[in-house]
């Protein structure tokens, strides 16, 4: 995709947008000049702060994902026994939409930002978990034997076979799931907390009324997911050049 | 060099595919280990680069037991053996990374192996220098098989192992990697052992030619065939002659023809 078009993209929203706020002629739809105006002032005050939160919550639950789930995902993928163990509760646990733990983990863990953090990584540990699995059951014997050949031993086989193989597994995963995160996320944080882009939304939007400052929000909120993707896309081209040339 | 002493071997519970076999490689020799699907052929070159272990009976490696892959010995397989993500270079110089991961331990890596070996000269040898930061997926069959060929080499082995390497090319192609593989095999001295099911190839790359059959494998015939190698071989009547003779047997009980 070219910048060209996306920014072209980009202004046939906006609009759009413009239309339809005319169209409606209401205050709980404002034109994006009103809200350009108020998300810069707001950014000034208090919506940063909202914004950093919200990205903090979603990169320590990422990186902790990250941090569990590919070990785990290697570790089953070289051991059949232990796959053959656990996946049966893998894949029971996997297709759950995790949304629904929201509640549970609300009570566990209380305030703060212990359970946003534990319900995002709960959806990314195991899509990630998964993906690396497959990746590590899927690599062909005839490498590992060839890799074996050159007189690797298990721990060489991991270094320059299984480490590597798994970085695109964990791409992939973080790029299927990044959208989910922050819209569970957005639904984490109406609970419990004074922080967040999702209380600021529902603040500014249910008790205050303020509509262009919810719509700032929301525009805060889809600056974060889209700059999260676009993040894996970039790690992507330069970890895993080998993906996209032909 | 090599000698499988009353080795049988069958996977897991299952029917013997070599049953009391032996069978002895000499220094430098140029082997074709040829037979039907299914015969054991890949299993006996996994064999011998210790990447399988008799069920009873031995395979011994200058006289040692062989119970591991050794280091000394290069394995080429017909495809997959490169890695997807790793360019033709970083392939070519994965063999010397492992030996810089383990330093030489006598193990995984020979005692006196040197670390500032440079694979440059095995690319440059093997026409790849322009390919180098080129992914597998980018470059041709014949290609990738150069770089697993230079990859093996650059580390420096006495006994090339070669399972059905060149089935998956065009013709051409093949042709020009036969001679390259023959070139080599002088050039370096290498003990070479190549499993193939096709007769041309057998007849071409091997010196001495090791007929397996549909298992269990007791015995096996084995060919002469000392004009393998000499250039105009391929268009020769005794390579003709081989050929037909091959082709009879293939698939046949086994006699002695030596």
């Amino acid at each position: 995709m070219r910048r060209r078009d996306l920014l072209i993209a980009v202004v046939a929203l906006l609009v759009l947008w413009q239309l339809a706020s005319l169209l409606v002629n209401q205050a709980i739809l404002p034109s994006p000049i009103i809200v350009g105006r108020v998300f810069v002032q707001e950014l000034r005050s208090d919506l940063l702060g909202h914004f950093l939160v919200s990205l903090w919550r979603v990169i320590a639950s990422t990186l902790l994902a990250i941090a569990l789930a590919a070990p785990a995902g290697l570790v089953l993928g070289q051991y059949r026994w232990l796959n053959n163990l656990f996946s049966p509760l893998i894949y029971l646990i996997y297709p759950v939409p995790k949304v629904v733990f929201v509640p549970i983990v609300l009570l566990f863990f209380g305030l703060g930002d212990t359970p946003k953090i534990v319900i995002i990584f709960l959806i990314l540990f195991f899509q990630i978990l998964v993906l690396v699995r497959d990746q590590a059951v899927n690599l062909r014997p005839e490498l590992i034997q060839s890799v074996c050949s050159l007189g690797a031993g298990r721990r060489a086989i991991f270094r320059f076979v299984y480490l590597p193989a798994s970085l695109p597994a964990i791409l992939t995963a973080l790029r299927q799931s990044v959208g989910t995160a922050v819209a569970v996320l957005y639904i984490a944080e109406l609970y419990a907390t004074q922080k967040g882009l999702g209380y600021y939304i529902y603040l500014n939007g249910s008790t205050l009324l303020n509509y262009p400052a919810m719509y700032a929000g929301i525009v805060a909120m889809s600056v974060l997911g889209l700059g999260l993707y676009f993040t894996v896309d970039w790690l992507e081209r330069r970890i895993c050049p080998w993906q996209f040339a032909h | 060099m090599i000698e499988l002493r009353s080795l049988t071997y069958s996977y897991g519970l299952g029917a013997p595919i070599f049953q009391d076999y032996n069978w002895k490689v000499a220094r430098g020799e140029a082997w074709a280990v040829l037979g039907p699907s299914g015969c054991g052929k890949t299993t006996l070159l996994y064999l011998l680069a210790g990447l399988r272990r008799p069920s009873v009976g031995e395979v011994l490696v200058d006289g040692d037991p062989l119970t591991r892959p050794r280091p000394q010995t290069g394995l080429i397989l017909q495809d997959y053996g490169l890695l997807p993500w790793a360019t033709v270079r970083q392939n070519a110089e994965l063999g010397l990374q492992v030996r810089s991961f383990y330093g030489p331990d006598g193990k995984h890596v020979p005692q006196d192996y040197r670390t500032d070996t440079l694979v440059d000269p095995w690319l440059e040898r093997l026409g790849l220098s322009s390919l180098g930061d080129k992914y597998p997926g980018q470059i041709s069959g014949g290609q990738r098989q150069r770089t697993a060929i230079a990859r093996t080499l650059a580390l420096n082995p006495d006994l090339l192992l070669m399972d059905e390497p060149f089935s998956s090319l065009d013709a051409p192609t093949r042709e020009s990697l036969q001679n390259l593989t023959l070139e080599l095999q002088a050039e370096q001295g290498l003990t070479l052992v190549i499993v193939t099911h096709a007769i041309e190839e057998a007849a071409i790359l091997g010196r001495k030619i090791l007929l397996l059959s549909y298992p269990p494998n007791t015995h096996s015939a084995v060919f002469e065939n000392p004009g393998a190698g000499q250039a105009g071989y391929r268009d020769s009547i005794e390579y003709l002659h081989l050929c037909r003779e091959l082709r009879a047997c293939m698939g046949k009980e086994p006699e002695s023809h030596t």
